[in-house]
Order: C-alpha cells, then sequence, then structure tokens
C-alpha cells in the first residue's frame, strides 16, 4: 500500500511539469505581443526593447520557458503587468475568494448529489427515481449564466432580497462570516452548484443502482444483514466511481467559474483570468493556470488514493 | 419474535402447494408451480431439473429472497416452525443466516468484492450472535479452519478476488455455516468450480452435514452430483415436482417418462459405445403453461388424457411420488 502511494505521487511529478510545460506555452500560441496592448502605439523603440528584456520576452521561448519554471519553483511568479503587484498576491486572494465561493458550492452540490442521486438508485425505476432523474438532467442542461442571470433577475432585481453583484461594500477585504457578507454568497453558489449536482446526481444513481444489481447484495440479504447493513456495503462499493467523478467536479469548482464569477463579479480566480485574457497579462494567466492545473492534479491524486482505499481492486492495476 | 407454529416433531421445513409468479412487461411468467414437500432435520434433499426448471426460485422462495415488488408467492413454507411467508421483514432477516442458510452458485460474485473475507462473516456472526467484530472474526477463523482453507488465519484478511474459485467456495461454506443453521440452501455449489474442487466441495459438504446434522437441500442439474450427496432426489420440470423418491429409488427405477429420460441423456452408468438419448424438444414457455402435464408435448407416451389437465401425484409402493398418469395403473404391483 504505502509503495503503491509512493509511486502514485511520483506519477503526478511528470504531469506537473508537462502541465507547466502547457500553461506556459499556451500564452505563446495566441497571437500578438502582451506589450503591444499594453503600450501606446508611438511608444519608441527603446522603450520597448526595454520592456521587453524586463520582463523577458527578448529571450528564446524555451529560455523564457526554463527561467519561468526556475522563478515558479523558488516561489516568484513574476510581477503582474496590468497592476505592477507580484503575481501571487493577486492570484492568493483571487484564489481565497474562489476557495470560499467553491467550498460552499460542493458542499451545497455533494450533499444534495448523494442524496437525490442514492435516493434514485435505491428506488430504481420507481417515480421518485424519474423525479431525481428529471432534476439531473435539469441540472446538467441548464447554462448555469443563463440561470445566474435569472436568478439574479428574480431574487435581485424583482423581489429584492438578495445582492446581485459582488462581495460587500467593501469588496473580499470586508468579507466576513456575518449574515450581511454571506448573502452575497447565495446566488453566485446555487449558480456554480448546479451543474455538478446535476453530474453527480446522474452518477451517484447509476452507481448505487448497479451496486444494487449485483448478486453480491442478494448474498447480504441472505446473510439476515438488516437494509441498514446492506446499504453499507451498498454505499462503500459505490463510492469508488462516484468519487472519481466528484474529483473532477472538485477541481472545476475549485478552479473557479469564469461565466458564472464574470456574473456576478466575485473576484476570483475566474474573474481574474477573464481580465488577465483581456488585459494580455501574460504573468497573470501563466501563473493562475499553473496554480488552478495544479489543484487539479493534486485533486486527482487524492481521489486516486481514496479510491484504492476503498477498493482493493484497484490497488493490483 | 416469529409466532410458533406447532408442526409435526420431525420436518424441519414443510412445503405446501408453493407457488411464485414474477410480473414483468412481457406478462407473468410462472416458474414454481404448486410445489409441496417436507423433509426431516438432518435429511438431504436434492432438487434435479435443467436450467429454468425452478430449481433456484424454489430455494430463494423459501427465504423469500425474491425482489418483493415484483413477485408474488403464494402457499405454505414452514422453517423449523416459522411461517415464511407471513413473516415480517425484520424477524426474516432474523431468520436467514441464522436458523436458514445459503451457498451460492457463484462465490465469485456472491462475495462483497471490497471487504475482506474474514469481515464478511464476522459481520454475520456479530449480527446473528449479538456478539462483537472481534468475536466474530475468531468464529470466522473457526469457520475457515472447519472448512480446510489452508492458513485460514492470513486469508481471514484476504478479498475475495486473492482467493482461488476453491478457496471462494469453501468460504463461502464458511460463511454460510457461521451461525450454525438448522437448514442449508445450497444452490448449484459445485456447478462454476474445476471437476476436482467440485469432488473436495461435495465431500466437505457432505461430511459437514453429518458433523453438524443440518438438513440440507441441494439443487444441481448433475446427476453424479444428486447421487453422491443426497438420501432423497426431487425432479424438477417447469417449476413442479414430477418425481420425488430415495436416491436409489429414482435413479434405478425411474417413473417419469421425463426422468427416465434424464437419466438416458447423461453418460454416467451408460455402457460405452452406446449413443447418448437426447430428449426432444424444449421446456415449455413459463408465460403460458400447457393445461395438463407440462412435459407432455415432449413425451413420447402421451394420450389423451395428459392433456387434460395436471396429472396429481401418485405415491406408489417403493414410496416414489410421481405426476404422470401412466405410473399407478402401470407400475403399482397389485396386491
Amino acid at each position: 500500500m504505502l509503495y503503491y502511494i509512493l509511486r502514485r505521487i511520483l506519477y503526478a511529478v511528470p504531469i506537473a511539469l508537462g502541465v507547466s510545460i502547457v500553461c506556459f506555452s499556451l500564452v505563446y500560441l495566441a497571437p500578438g505581443d502582451p506589450l503591444q496592448t499594453l503600450l501606446p502605439d508611438d511608444t519608441p523603440p527603446e522603450a520597448v526593447a526595454e520592456l521587453k528584456a524586463k520582463y523577458g520576452f527578448d529571450r528564446p521561448v524555451p529560455m523564457q520557458y526554463l527561467f519561468w519554471l526556475g522563478n515558479v519553483l523558488t516561489g516568484d511568479f513574476g510581477t503582474s503587468i496590468g497592476t505592477g503587484r507580484p503575481v501571487i498576491e493577486e492570484i492568493g486572494r483571487a484564489l481565497s475568494n474562489t476557495l470560499l465561493l467553491g467550498a460552499c458550492a460542493v458542499a451545497v452540490a455533494f450533499t444534495l448529489a448523494i442524496i437525490i442521486g442514492g435516493v434514485g438508485g435505491y428506488l430504481h425505476g420507481k417515480v421518485s427515481d424519474k423525479v431525481v432523474t428529471s432534476i439531473a438532467i435539469f441540472g446538467v442542461s441548464v447554462p448555469n449564466y443563463w440561470l445566474g442571470i435569472i436568478l439574479v433577475i428574480v431574487f435581485a432585481v424583482e423581489l429584492n432580497l438578495l445582492p446581485a453583484v459582488g462581495m460587500g461594500k467593501s469588496g473580499s477585504q470586508g468579507f466576513g462570516l456575518d449574515l450581511e457578507s454571506l448573502k452575497y454568497l447565495i446566488l453566485p453558489t446555487i449558480t456554480l452548484a448546479l451543474v455538478p449536482l446535476g453530474i453527480i446526481a446522474r452518477t451517484v444513481r447509476a452507481s448505487v443502482a448497479e451496486v444494487l444489481g449485483h448478486e453480491f447484495v442478494q448474498t447480504l440479504r441472505a446473510k439476515g444483514l438488516s437494509e441498514r447493513g446492506v446499504l453499507r456495503h451498498v454505499v462503500k462499493n459505490a463510492a469508488a466511481p462516484v468519487l472519481a467523478v466528484m474529483g473532477l467536479q472538485f477541481g472545476h469548482l475549485i478552479g473557479g467559474s469564469i461565466v458564472v464569477e464574470t456574473v456576478f463579479s466575485w473576484p476570483g480566480t475566474g474573474f481574474l483570468l477573464n481580465n488577465a485574457i483581456l488585459r494580455r497579462d501574460v504573468p497573470i494567466l501563466q501563473g493562475t493556470i499553473l496554480v488552478l492545473a495544479l489543484m487539479f492534479v493534486l485533486t486527482n491524486l487524492l481521489v486516486d488514493l481514496l479510491q484504492t482505499t476503498l477498493d482493493p481492486r484497484i490497488r493490483r492495476a | 419474535m416469529l409466532t410458533q407454529i406447532p408442526t409435526q416433531l420431525s420436518s424441519i421445513v414443510d412445503v405446501d402447494d408453493l407457488t411464485v409468479e414474477f410480473h414483468g412487461r412481457e406478462g407473468t411468467v410462472r416458474p414454481v408451480n404448486g410445489v409441496a414437500f417436507s423433509l426431516k432435520a438432518g435429511e438431504v434433499l436434492c432438487i434435479l431439473g435443467e436450467s429454468g426448471s425452478g430449481k433456484s426460485v424454489t430455494l430463494r422462495a423459501l427465504m423469500r429472497l425474491l425482489a418483493p415488488d415484483r413477485t408474488r408467492i403464494t402457499g405454505h413454507v414452514e422453517v423449523a416452525g416459522h411461517d415464511v411467508l407471513k413473516a415480517s421483514g425484520r424477524s426474516m432477516a432474523a431468520l436467514r443466516g441464522s436458523t436458514i442458510s445459503m451457498i451460492f452458485q457463484e462465490p465469485m460474485t456472491a462475495f462483497d468484492p471490497v471487504y475482506t473475507i474474514g469481515d464478511q462473516i464476522a459481520e454475520m456472526v456479530a449480527q446473528h450472535k449479538g456478539v462483537s467484530r472481534r468475536a466474530g472474526r475468531t468464529r470466522a477463523l473457526e469457520m475457515l479452519e472447519l472448512v480446510q482453507v489452508p492458513s485460514a488465519k492470513r486469508r481471514l484478511d484476504a478479498y475475495p478476488h486473492e482467493l482461488s474459485g476453491g478457496l471462494r467456495q469453501r468460504a463461502m461454506i464458511a460463511l454460510a455455516l457461521s451461525c450454525s443453521p438448522r437448514v442449508l440452501l445450497a444452490d448449484e455449489p459445485t456447478t462454476a468450480l474445476d471437476a476436482t474442487v467440485q469432488a473436495q466441495i461435495l465431500l466437505l459438504l457432505r461430511s459437514l452435514q453429518q458433523e453438524l446434522g443440518m438438513a440440507v437441500i441441494f439443487v444441481t442439474h448433475d446427476l453424479g452430483v444428486a447421487a453422491e450427496v443426497s438420501d432423497r432426489i426431487a425432479v424438477m420440470y417447469a417449476g413442479r415436482f414430477v418425481e420425488t423418491g430415495s436416491v436409489r429409488d429414482v435413479l434405478q427405477d425411474p417413473v417419469h417418462p421425463y426422468t427416465r429420460g434424464l437419466l438416458s441423456s447423461t453418460v454416467h452408468g451408460q455402457p460405452r459405445g452406446t449413443r447418448l438419448q437426447t430428449i426432444p424438444g424444449s421446456p415449455p414457455d413459463l408465460r403460458m403453461l400447457p393445461p395438463g402435464c407440462s412435459f407432455e408435448p415432449r413425451c413420447g407416451e402421451a394420450i389423451d388424457r395428459c392433456r387434460a389437465a395436471i396429472p396429481p401425484p401418485y405415491t406408489l409402493k417403493s414410496g416414489q411420488c410421481v405426476r404422470c398418469v401412466h405410473a399407478p395403473q402401470d407400475l403399482v404391483p397389485a396386491e
């Protein structure tokens, strides 16, 4: 087991390295020079050259990558071209806001998905199952930006119950765990939770229904286990595939949704990315994508290890 | 607790007019149509029949393991004084595993793949005996040793996929016997195994049965297995027992045309070089059974009376019970 964990962690290193290469080069695949968009057209060539040298744009791309990687490994993500502040600070602030929103959406989506998916799978083919399936299909099919706007129209504009955008009067600095601040979380959380809710509920339902169809469930009943005892076995068996999907969705939620954060002007990583793309703020782009991608790798690693502890058959593969 | 129904001292399983119907989208299937038998403590009954004859469904009906929303079970089933078909869900669960236990055909799929063998046995012991998991594990080890699993202590922590087919079936037997049931149901327990392992498992089952004095109902399609393990044989066809009797009588002097067909279509005891006979046709559709004898369409001796009504069970002098209109007239010697 320990050997498996070490091996799995070791595998994550080349993946992370590959991710960093992709993150770095993606920016160079898009046309246009970041400095061109920032500087006025009549900037003297010497000034352009000086700035290029300052940000390292004058070196060959592979050298730029190694230089950047070296800095990244020491915790230096460079400075934002747009704001001039260190990238690490910008990402840190955005990431904490996104994590807050993401954690709320994870809590809502995962809890509801397990409940409604579990009920659907357990009552496979019955009316309640059909209701659950409809909810799940709704969740998967409705575009979240549309839902976000509808929620804003209903609850913020028409009913005037909840704030429409932002994190409060003084932005993320003034955000606390008081009722007034939490109000700002409600609409984006619902909007963000809907899609993972649908996807996970469907997986839970399919997984539970499949496990219940296995022959060993009959053995469990033949052993005289109570329905609760049977359920304990069903949960552990159904957990592995559900965890895989949850891991992916967790990664998405933590990564922040560009669309949802933009609709609600939530100052998270999605919002940061969106602005960085518009402003061609290359260091911010590279840094944010890298951090998010690494979190994805980490999530997958954790899911893999968790799955292994749940299902002993995975260890052999 | 279940209501204790007074019953004749000797029989531990009493089944009368047991019928099972499955309600599905394509109509109603009737896999079991009026099965009646009783079993004494310590007796081994073998239900012999081809696939789809209703053997396994009969076993599951005895433990009420069939999906309740799609199945209708009627008749009377009594196990160790408990009325199985009228018992509540909770008292049924208390009965399963402790009084009446089952060994399944496929030990690979019958175990939960994500728990160890030891856990799965201990869990059952803890449930029925009200003891701790630790005590359950001690019992599990005892059971694995009883069924002769080599290095039993190590196997306790093995997952089902880590064992061979034979060991898995031994573990299955250990599981089924862990709470000392009075009735053991064995659903083709050797069918999924290699021939050499089959013999070992049969010997093990037979010796455990004698040692523990359980009543066993053994379901198989294999005549050789039936002859090996049982005291009595019931030949099942289209959901009915067409012939029951002692092993010797049924195998040596089969009366029902189906039993005779079955015996002449196997290699057991046939002289070398003789061509095996087959029974023409195929079993009837369980959705629309013929009004008379269900074997009549395939029977070479069918007469009009066979088509008119289901033949009642005739008891012969030997003790054999046969559902065939030919039986009493032709075979019971006049006194």
